[in-house]
């Protein structure tokens, strides 16, 4: 365990963290003990590799992270200054390689997020003893590899990881649906075996005139029907596809809490990708502030603009999280400092009135504070990026041309824009799959839903995610989507990849 | 702790050579080993193994960037790889390629790494010394290429805060003359070594495209590692098919010739390029030499002749890549191997069966370090 080995901070570090730490405290930031660990580059890439955790079940992705992250390192093309875990206490870990006045602006950092991860309310239901739970998945798994051969672990493990992300992020906050009753008796009207359904009482001669054939059919199709919607199975679409295997597939136990810790780790690290622009901006915010106000001192100044404005460059159009997040907490703290909220400012449509709004409020900090409780990257677009703030940033909405293959500017108008900003955080960039019924044409398949919504799936992907999900569920499985704007049914049988059109009925 | 990465990072390896788990290698995708290349980078590919998920395709697709443009200014290229999203298409790969920018110095540094290259002890004139630089000094003039810009700003800084011409309202720092401090170097004598490069290709009917792209990639590494090597590197080609001929780089890529292969003029014409240009003494010579190895069977005595006599004495390393062939019968290699023995020291036979092989190929022909 990476606790019993943490050294103490040298002593101009440990000075520094007390000093930082007063600071943020000073601001009102409320963060869990905060443990800071100086480590090389290799073992920062290493952590970082995975994931943030000194140690994880074996798998080769963690290596291929590492091996990235060790040549971008060493052929000089990035750097991680530090990392943060989500755990109580918080653990940090610090590049060896820092020069003092980047130790200290990475310290004002790390409190950012150790406060964003206590107090925001996305991160609420996250373990928070993670840090113990990580290395146990790990000496499970690693139990497993011991017994069943690494090839087989892992090639299950790669198998989970396909639908990782289809979990309902939501679920730890909400009750989607009552508890299944499992003990629901059908009443007597429903099933009468000896009679056919809807039959009346007649004589045997008159039988065929009183209950025609045709009829008795059609009553029991419809009772059939019926039937099968009261048996769906399950009743109303499911978005944690990994519950629904984990409790229906036939699985072993060792691949069941393989498959459980897998799950397990994708809640763990949903917040966070939900969150990304909020909690680096909070992080920012909270260095920017620490050090320009109290932290730097006159050797610093240089080196920190540097290391600042390198963390906020936007390169190539794209967006940088840290700097739009840093950006609209400012402009959610100007904005709340002069009132320029509610009806009566929204409402205001002159130009010059608008720009000199000032009612000396001075809630802007309030504000931010309360923004980063409540709030994730989603709603915190949707509620306060406005068409000042876009205009001012130069925003820009692009989109995929076919013809030229390049991504090309789409738009500059502000809806169109928010709109793009928001899709891409809605369910994390990802498409929304859902399983519609887990008992499909009677025979215990598997069929899933995309909940289309413009965007198709990438085939190749669909594909082989359909394999891999097949070999966990070890039965057929399908996946209904829409391709060039037709219905499709992508199917995977174990042996072969079949695909099915409906061609619209006109 | 902390070498459990390396596991890990063993096993990626594994996978990625497709020593292990086959099933996956096809998620890697190898593309060309050389991506783009500008003037003096290269990009070269990391190799990354996606696992599938649901995910996007395409159309539709887009997103917010930030900056300066109007619309229609293209911001990012399309992903080449891209499935056309009909669904007919059932074996696009699902990997793609991370490219990084490299200087070709770095590269060769790179391909040593990777490779476990050993570094080549030269041979020839050690006497003659050459000045290796070292940019880790600092001085007051220089080129403005060399301009240390953060040295420079403070610089700057100092003077105008000290001068109070600094106003913090308005915090513009511009460097005058006296401000500016430029990178410099500092040299070490180092030993000077030449060494030339003779490729032999043959040009014959049976080459097609594909595997004179083979060599070309292959030959393009070759360069960047000895390059990396020694202070200069001269390059000669020669074409053969029933003749040879000495000619330059862009002839040697695009020539192709319907003729009949006969080994040993090409090795006649390297003697003879040796002799007059290249004295063994003051060079190291490589020579490496591609075919398909279907060369005409009462050649190859004459062949082996000239190579044990008179060629193989004089280079530092002789190297012969059998590229295979849908047309060649690829028999050359077994004349080199039963003719010569397996254990000639400075000669590395190689079959390059495809592209993906070029890594063995380079590994296999440059790991000797001669």
């Amino acid at each position: 365990m990476a606790i019993s080995r943490v050294e103490p901070l040298p002593a101009d570090l440990a000075e520094i963290q007390v000093q930082m730490e007063e600071y943020a405290r000073g601001y009102g930031l409320d963060f869990f003990p905060t443990i800071f660990e100086v480590v090389e580059h290799d073992q920062l890439n290493a952590i970082a590799a995975y994931g943030g955790f000194p140690t994880r079940y074996p798998h080769w992705r963690f290596g291929m992270e590492y091996e990235q992250l060790a040549k971008g390192y060493n052929y000089g093309l990035q750097k991680i200054y530090e990392l943060v875990i989500n755990n109580d206490p918080c653990y940090a870990y610090l590049m060896r390689s820092n020069s003092l006045s980047d130790q200290k602006m990475v310290m004002a950092h790390v409190y950012g997020h150790c406060d964003f991860f206590k107090n925001n309310f996305w991160f609420s239901k996250t373990d928070r003893k993670m840090m113990d739970n990580m290395a146990n998945h790990g000496n499970r798994i690693r139990r497993y590899i011991d017994r069943f051969g690494v090839d087989e672990v892992e090639d299950f493990i790669d198998a989970c990881l396909s639908i990782e992300d289809l979990i309902d992020v939501y679920s730890p906050f909400i009750k989607r649906f009552d508890e299944p009753t499992f003990h629901r008796f059908r009443g007597s009207d429903e099933v009468n075996e000896l009679d056919p359904p809807g039959k009346f009482k007649a004589k045997e001669y008159m039988d065929q005139f009183v209950n025609p054939p045709d009829v008795l059919a059609a009553e029991a199709d419809k009772r059939k029907k019926q039937q099968r919607v009261q048996e769906k199975f399950p009743r109303e679409p499911v978005r944690d596809v990994m519950l629904f295997v984990l409790e229906h597939a036939p699985l072993k136990p060792w691949q069941l809490d393989v498959l459980s810790i897998i799950r397990d780790e994708a809640y763990y690290f949903a917040p966070q990708a939900q969150t990304k622009i909020m909690n680096e901006g909070w992080a920012s915010y909270w260095h920017s502030t620490i050090m320009t106000r109290q932290g730097l001192t006159g050797a610093d100044v240089v080196n920190y603009c540097d290391h600042h404005s390198g963390t906020m460059a936007t390169s190539g159009g794209r967006l940088n999280p840290y700097k739009l997040g840093l950006e609209l907490y400012r402009d959610i703290e100007d904005r709340w400092n002069k009132g320029r909220f509610g009806r009566e400012y929204e409402e205001c449509d002159d130009y010059e009135t608008r720009r000199q709004w000032d009612t000396g409020a001075n809630l802007g900090r309030q504000k931010i504070f309360e923004t980063r409780k409540i709030h994730n990257d989603l709603t915190f677009i949707d509620t306060f990026l406005t068409l000042e703030f876009c205009r001012e940033h130069k925003f820009f909405s692009f989109g995929y041309n076919e013809d030229t293959n390049y991504y090309e500017i789409e738009s500059r108008e502000f809806p169109k824009i928010k709109q793009r900003l928001l899709f891409s955080l809605t369910n994390r960039g990802q498409p929304l799959i859902t399983v519609r019924d887990g008992n499909y044409k009677n025979r215990g398949e598997l069929f899933l839903g995309h909940e289309f919504n413009g965007i198709e799936l990438q085939m190749n992907y669909a594909r082989d995610t359909l394999s891999n999900l097949q070999r966990l569920w070890t039965r057929p499985v399908h996946i209904d989507t829409i391709l060039g704007g037709v219905k499709t049914i992508l199917s995977y049988d174990g042996k072969e990849h079949a695909i099915e059109q409906f061609k619209p009925s006109k | 702790m902390y070498t459990k990465i390396d596991r890990d990072q063993s096993r990626f390896k594994q996978i990625v050579r497709g020593k292990i788990r086959q099933n996956l290698r096809k998620y890697v995708t190898h593309g060309e080993l050389i991506g783009r290349q500008g003037r003096d980078l290269v990009s070269i590919p990391i190799p990354q193994l996606d696992v599938p998920h649901f995910r996007y395709g395409h159309n539709g697709a887009g997103g917010v960037g930030q900056g300066d443009g109007e619309e229609g200014t293209p911001v990012a290229p399309g992903d080449p790889d891209q499935g056309d999203g009909t669904g007919q298409a059932g074996s696009d790969p699902g990997g793609h390629i991370l490219e990084v920018e490299v200087s070709l110095e770095e590269l060769a540094q790179i391909l040593g790494d990777e490779l476990e290259l050993p570094r080549i002890e030269p041979k020839g004139k050690a006497n003659i010394t050459d000045e290796k630089l070292k940019y880790t000094a600092i001085r007051r003039t220089g080129p403005e290429s060399l301009r240390h810009f953060k040295r420079t700003y403070m610089e700057a800084l100092r003077r105008q805060i000290s001068s109070s011409t600094y106003d913090a309202s308005r915090p513009l720092v511009v460097p005058i003359r006296d401000d500016k401090r430029y990178r410099s170097w500092t040299s070490s004598p180092q030993p000077d070594a030449n060494a030339a490069v003779i490729y032999i290709m043959d040009v014959s009917g049976s080459m097609t495209d594909e595997q004179k792209q083979i060599v070309r990639t292959e030959a393009f590494w070759i360069d960047a590692w000895l390059r990396s090597q020694y202070h200069g590197l001269e390059r000669r080609y020669i074409i053969h098919d029933a003749a040879a001929k000495e000619v330059d780089e862009e002839t040697f890529y695009h020539t192709r010739e319907s003729g009949g292969t006969r080994i040993s003029s090409a090795y006649q014409v390297c003697i003879d390029l040796m002799n007059r240009t290249l004295p063994v003494s003051d060079w190291n010579l490589y020579v490496f030499q591609f075919s398909d190895g279907d060369n005409w069977g009462e050649d190859n005595q004459a062949s082996l002749r000239l190579l044990r006599e008179q060629i193989l004495p004089h280079v530092n390393l002789f190297c012969y890549g059998q590229v295979e062939s849908p047309y060649g019968s690829g028999e050359f290699l077994r004349t080199l191997r039963d003719g010569l023995g397996r254990d000639v020291e400075n000669m590395v036979l190689s079959e390059i069966r495809d592209r993906d092989a070029i890594y063995d190929s380079i590994k296999l022909f440059l790991g000797k370090g001669r």
